[in-house]
């Protein structure tokens, strides 16, 4: 507690808080403009990471998440369609109640229950990740091996429709963290010595999603429009607070576990709140027509799910969402390692960045509620400036990391894959992951083997290894079986079919 | 970020070959086997390196080729891609490789100014440039929103993040 209390002290410092309210605001205008996310927006600025101590640089980093994820909720109300998967959800009812001009009471049920749930899911998340973390730090190389693999395997795998194109992306992006000499030989560099030190991943993040954004919609620009739903002050009267606590508190429930799992992020528990939340309902003939509850819940669980990935974040070192990786290279470059002995090391910077997520939750609520007209009018923005604009500091960006004409030409290459992987469908996330974890798994590999002097039984002597290999080989399994059932019943079907024309 | 899914063509409509996707299937090969082949050239490595430097991308590589092989194969079977949709994309239009082109020529043009004349400069023509790209027609307009968006981000790295970023041209101006 009294650790705790000094992070608060130091986060309520006036330079703290103003990384924090610059953070929340930054987070919040980029979440509701299109085309641009809060993982795009974290590699962006990297640049601060170069000068920012880190705690503020963290702090301003935590408000963009937490604020993304608050903006993208305004654009799926206000506009009909969603701009981050996590809030694919909110869409359904939050622009039917919009269109039966409730706009103002979706906001207000979005921006508290993003309160609500984000601050029992931050104290949650400081209940949990001390614990995680003092388990973790028991555990050998082999273990940690034996977790990043299926890690990989579940951020590939599990989330999005296609396992191929899970790892596809996620070994290109292994292919990309080849590059360099990092194990003493020039691996990929094809004798360029600006390829010696490896591609750094904020070239890689901000090619693949700033440019490859940018350039994909360029190619698909909307000729006419989107109507964008005016909206005055958000407010709720008694009635919509009866019925979204609820929905709040069953959100955070899903959110919170499904944020801290390997494969988790938002999509999944948005998704079961709003199933949830249909079928408890004392209003099913508004659900489809706007119902409260239907915006309440899936907002909550996206706030808490965001929470909820700090605890692997912190505790493990393991990034579970984009915007996640992005924040975990961030602290790599100041020479921190998250994981378990980041709880040990730095007390102070890890109790700071706690606190300051409850201050991020609160200025989110103060700030958002009479400020949501203006984010409203941020959806009009010009197409052609926001896309240059995107351009411009994804340039500045890459540029920045060594004054190097080079990364920019890099750039646009990493760009035209980004391109090619939404035209594709190939998701974004593991690839990004694979180029931040594919070092680690190389050194934890080595350093398992270093200590049992080659001996390969080493990976599952430890008893985490073996529970996890078991996880991994019967997911495997279950995917197998799961594709052969698939491709039978299409078959049968198929075979069905013949018949009756035949017949 | 990404919200796609994949949709197999069942039997009972005609069957949609995706023919791009086995330009992507064909570029996984060649990435696969420049993988291997950069691998095969590396030494041992050291005595105390119990994981060769080879290791990784031999995984990796082959990887990568057989991706590339499943990709095909359910690309004949009518494996069809679905594109990444979003706000401000209208997958209903045929997509529009021209304004793509003239987007990357400006950045281009940004790759081998930027030396010579400097972020202060080719920023700003950057910004002009794409908003000219994307169908922006106030052109001194948006020559001086580029402007003062590279002179901003100049000075502020300059001052704020005391990173001086080249100046080219304009050193001793600024």
């Amino acid at each position: 507690m009294d650790l705790f209390l000094d992070g608060l002290m130091n986060a309520l410092t006036p330079e703290n808080l103003l990384y924090a309210v610059i953070g929340v605001l930054l987070g919040t205008a980029v979440g509701v403009l299109p085309g641009i996310g809060p993982a795009m927006t974290l590699a962006l600025l990297f640049p601060i990471t170069y000068t920012v101590p880190v705690d503020s640089a963290l702090i301003m980093f935590a408000g963009i998440y937490y604020g993304g994820m608050y903006g993208g909720s305004t654009t799926s109300i206000l506009l009909n369609t969603p701009g981050e998967s996590s809030s694919v959800v909110t869409a359904i009812e939050g622009n039917q109640m919009a269109k039966r001009g409730r706009a103002a009471q979706a906001l207000a049920t979005a921006a508290i229950g993003s309160f609500v749930a984000g601050t029992i899911a931050t104290a949650l998340l400081v209940l949990f990740a001390p614990k995680v973390s003092s388990a973790v730090v028991q555990l050998g190389a082999p273990s940690y091996f034996a977790i990043l693999l299926l890690a990989l395997v579940a951020v590939s795998a599990v989330l999005g429709s296609s396992k191929m194109r899970g790892f596809i992306a996620l070994f290109l992006g292994l292919a990309i963290a080849l590059v360099g000499t990092s194990t003493g030989q020039a691996r990929l560099t094809f004798g360029s010595p600006l390829l010696a030190d490896g591609i750094d991943v904020v070239v890689v993040a901000v090619a693949i999603f700033a440019i490859g954004e940018a350039l994909w919609v360029a190619a698909h620009l909307r000729r006419r429009p989107l109507q964008v739903i005016p909206v005055g002050r958000p407010w709720m009267d008694r009635k919509d607070w009866g019925r979204s606590w609820k929905p709040w508190l069953r959100g955070t429930a899903f959110g919170f576990p499904f944020g801290a799992l390997p494969a988790g992020g938002a999509e999944v528990p948005t998704f079961l709140s709003y199933i949830t939340e249909r079928r408890l309902t004392k209003h099913p003939e508004e659900f489809g027509k706007g119902a409260i509850e239907g915006v309440a819940g899936p907002e909550a669980a996206n706030n808490a799910s965001a929470a909820g990935t700090m605890v692997p974040l912190l505790a493990i070192g393991l990034p579970t969402t984009a915007t996640a990786a992005i924040m975990l290279n961030a602290i790599q470059s100041y020479g921190i390692q998250p994981g378990p002995q980041l709880f040990d090391n730095e007390p102070a910077l890890v109790w700071t960045l706690l606190a300051s997520l409850f201050v991020a939750n609160t200025l989110l609520l103060v700030l958002n509620l009479p400020l949501a007209p203006i984010w409203a009018k941020l959806l009009r923005v010009p197409r052609p400036y926001l896309y240059a604009g995107i351009l411009f500091f994804a340039s500045l960006g890459a540029y920045s990391v060594s004054f190097e004409p080079f990364d920019l030409a890099l750039l646009l290459v990493l760009g035209f894959l980004g391109v090619a992987m939404r035209r594709f469908g190939l998701p974004v996330l593991p690839l990004i992951v694979g180029v931040i974890l594919g070092p680690s798994l190389e050194n934890q590999l080595t350093q398992a083997l270093a200590l049992s002097g080659g001996d390969v039984s080493t990976l599952w002597s430890e008893p985490v290894a073996k529970v996890v290999y078991a996880v991994l080989v019967l997911a495997l399994v279950a995917m197998a079986v799961a594709a052969v059932r698939g491709r039978a019943a299409r078959r049968g079907a198929s075979s069905v079919e013949k018949e009756e024309v035949s017949a | 970020m990404s919200t796609t899914t994949e949709t197999t063509t069942g039997p009972e409509g005609p069957r949609v070959v995706d023919r791009a996707q086995y330009g992507l299937a064909a570029f996984l090969a060649v990435v696969g086997v420049v993988v291997v082949v950069d691998a095969t050239g590396l030494r041992p490595g050291f005595a105390d390196q119990p994981v060769q430097p080879s290791f990784l991308p031999y995984v990796v590589g082959t990887a990568l080729v057989v991706l590339a092989v499943t990709l095909a194969v359910a690309t004949a079977r009518g494996n069809v891609a679905e594109p990444e949709g979003g706000e401000d994309v209208d997958l209903t239009e045929p997509s529009d490789w021209f304004t793509v082109a003239k987007l990357a020529g400006v950045f281009l043009a940004n790759v081998l100014l930027v030396d010579t004349l400097g972020w202060a400069i080719t920023g700003a023509l950057l910004f002009a440039g794409c908003a000219w790209a994307l169908g922006s027609r106030t052109l001194l307009k948006d020559v001086a929103i580029g402007a003062a968006l590279s002179l901003i981000t100049w000075y502020g790295f300059y001052v704020g993040l005391g990173l001086p970023i080249p100046a080219g041209i304009l050193d001793g101006v600024l």
